[in-house]
């Protein structure tokens, strides 16, 4: 069962790029696992580490981004193949939300379902956001960042995910109570 | 009063719903048929154990395997040449789900083997009219027979075993309509690149496309896939076709088609899917295909293309660095390491015949490695038929069995650190084909003349030459 998604305050992680693609996320190669244990280890695993397997220069190798629990990124963050083990990795690695000007659909969709608050936000905002790492406070509940100047930026989130992050219900539950209907549906279509 | 004339997305939305979304509830959307794999999906059968929970409906799921397993023959004394344990265990705990809970699969015994978005249409489950959903998000090749299908995650994966349904919402619609001919030398596969060039990697978020026109309309339902297939990399949702004679031809008789009443019943349902007159979308794109060449890419993501007689654009300068190029230099005359043909866009029987077309009595360039993967046992025997095999062998090219290969870099089939692949699969993201790998994406055709020529060079000259 997922935790609730409670009310939290971390430092941003920022990652200019547009269209960081989940073969960046998580590579392929790493894809052989079949749990969903452990890809916080392998996440960006091409920019953390070079061909020998050591530390590159690169911000997600610093200790202090290990603390880091919400990702700034540029235009059309998750785009590409449909694996959720883009989120996994995220949130193994310690992330809470991704916030930019576009996000993937599957990427969008699989972050809800892992505890990733996926969040849209305007190229105005975006620009103040992405401009230097700040203390920001995201409150799913109110829909809203607060950041550090006390700005309020309420963002939209849809409606059924956010009851199921903050209650922690999962969404598999909800259909198998709709078997009934289900059923239904199937014998008027026969 | 005359009915609200309908989109085939309205259409497929309406007739699919168990109950409809609300302001605080999406809908709970029926799932006709469901295709896995053994990468995204061996988490979700852990769900269902966890939870007591059987599969709802094993005869909607059909599975296949192709990611992780490789392409080589199989060994002297029978067994399969995995690269590792882990590639194996993946696709062993698929075999052993499926068994478990009473799914097809088209595994290493099966004739019919072969990349899921290939053998979903050539074994005629995919049909008109169906939902359809895979842990994959080149899913949205089954839009070409006018079925609305997209890629989901594992969690949905899940869902969908447990339920045959996933929660959704509607997404918007986009029209977009292609008239005029491909001139020779052109194919799907650059249309549907010029089509992404020019809407962007991101032009179809949140949209279910729709493609038409009299182009589309004259395509062949292989390169009807191809241009679906590739939707996912304009963002979309979806990419769909409406059905026609073209699609019906194709389908009839295939193993899990409708047979003899249910056929003309089926053809009689499925006649009706198409956008009613007047049917309006959310957004429109028009493109004129006479004005469309061979397509190639510079950069690292699908939309950074250009047609293959002009330059470099002065683009993302971190793309160009990571593909070794500089603005303004010529596409034509770059050098190549790798030619790869294969993939769920581009490794049907017509993609193998024009790749045979420009190497047939040719040779492929001495410092070129060529790897040629059919999209499906059954293509590649029908290749082996008509000697496609030898002309490939013949040019020095590789010949394989069939899966996902190089397209994913998942086992063997890397393209090195640094190597420029000029490859027919649908993705240039950094790394995609191996660490530090560079991909060009184009046609076979394209992907065939540079392998002879050793550096990108245009098909349309060996073509009559
Ligand atoms: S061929 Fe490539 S894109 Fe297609 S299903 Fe396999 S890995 Fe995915």
């Amino acid at each position: 069962m997922p935790k609730s998604y409670t009310k939290f305050t971390s430092k941003t992680l920022i990652l200019p790029q547009k269209d960081i693609d989940t073969d960046q996320i998580i590579p392929a190669r790493f894809l052989t696992a079949t749990t969903k244990e452990g890809f916080g280890e392998k996440a960006f695993y091409d920019w953390r580490y070079d061909e020998q397997g050591n530390h590159k220069d690169s911000v997600l190798n610093k200790p202090e981004t290990k603390a880091k629990k919400i990702i700034v990124a540029g235009h059309n963050f998750g785009c590409g193949s449909s694996r959720e083990h883009a989120p996994w990795a995220l949130t193994d690695y310690g992330f809470r939300a991704v916030i930019s000007t576009e996000i993937a659909d599957i990427f969008k969709s699989n972050a809800l379902k892992n505890g990733l608050l996926p969040i849209i936000v305007s190229k105005k905002t975006h620009q103040k956001l992405i401009a230097h790492e700040q203390e920001l406070t995201i409150d799913l509940e109110a829909q809203a960042i607060t950041c550090a100047d006390g700005e309020n930026i309420p963002f939209d989130v849809e409606p059924f995910a956010k009851i199921c992050l903050l209650e922690g219900i999962d969404q598999l539950g909800y259909l198998l109570s709709k078997q009934d209907k289900i059923k239904k549906y199937e014998a008027s279509v026969a | 009063m005359k009915p609200e004339p309908k989109s085939l997305y309205d259409k497929l939305w309406e007739s699919h719903l168990v109950t409809p979304e609300t302001e605080q509830s999406p809908a709970v959307f029926y799932i006709d048929l469901h295709l896995i794999h053994e990468v995204t999906s061996p988490q979700a059968f852990d769900v269902l154990r966890e939870r007591g929970l059987q599969v709802a409906c094993p005869d909607r799921t059909v599975g296949t395997i192709d990611h992780s397993s490789p392409t080589l023959p199989k060994n002297a004394d029978g067994s399969i040449p995995y690269t590792n344990d882990s590639a194996r265990s993946q696709v062993e705990k698929l075999e052993a789900n499926c068994k478990e809970f009473g799914i097809e699969l088209n595994g290493w015994q099966s004739e019919n083997r072969g990349i899921v978005h290939v053998i979903g249409p050539e074994l005629g489950h995919t049909q008109p009219g169906k939902t359809i959903v895979c842990g994959d998000s080149h899913t949205s090749t089954h839009g070409a027979f006018g079925a609305l299908a997209f890629g989901i995650g594992t969690t949905e994966v899940g869902h969908v075993l447990a339920t045959q349904c996933i929660l959704q919402r509607k997404s918007k619609s986009l029209s977009i309509t292609v008239d005029g001919n491909l001139q020779q030398g052109v194919s799907a596969k650059d249309l549907v690149l010029a089509i992404i060039q020019k809407i962007g990697i991101g032009g179809g978020t949140g949209h279910v496309i729709e493609f038409r026109g009299n182009t589309i309309e004259a395509l062949s339902m292989d390169e009807r896939m191809t241009v679906c297939n590739m939707a996912i990399e304009a963002g979309a949702r979806a990419g769909m076709i409406a059905p026609d004679a073209t699609t019906f031809e194709w389908l009839k008789n295939r193993k899990h088609a409708p047979k003899g009443e249910a056929w003309e019943q089926a053809v009689a349902d499925w006649r009706t899917l198409k956008s009613d007159e007047g049917a309006s979308f959310d957004k429109y794109f028009e493109l004129n295909a006479d004005e469309i060449k061979p397509m190639v890419t510079y950069g690292t993501n699908p939309a950074m293309g250009v047609a293959i007689d002009e330059n470099v654009p002065n683009a993302d300068q971190k793309a160009l660095d990571y593909m070794g190029m500089s603005a303004g230099q010529d596409m034509i005359g770059t050098k190549i390491d790798v030619s790869f043909i294969g993939s769920c866009t581009n490794s049907r029987l017509s993609d193998l015949e024009d790749a045979a077309k420009i190497l047939k009595g040719r040779k492929v360039a001495s410092h070129v490695r060529m790897l040629i993967v059919p999209g499906s046992q059954v293509i590649k025997k029908q290749a082996e038929a008509l000697g496609l095999d030898k002309i490939f062998i013949g040019a020095g090219a590789e010949w394989r069995e069939s899966g996902c290969s190089m397209c994913i870099a998942m086992y063997g089939d890397i393209v090195g650190a640094g190597q420029v692949a000029i490859s027919t699969s649908n993705r240039n993201f950094e790394g995609r084909q191996g660490k530090g790998a560079r991909t060009i994406l184009a046609s076979p055709l394209t992907a065939a003349a540079s392998a002879v020529s050793g550096e990108i060079a245009d098909p349309r000259e060996y073509l009559n030459a």
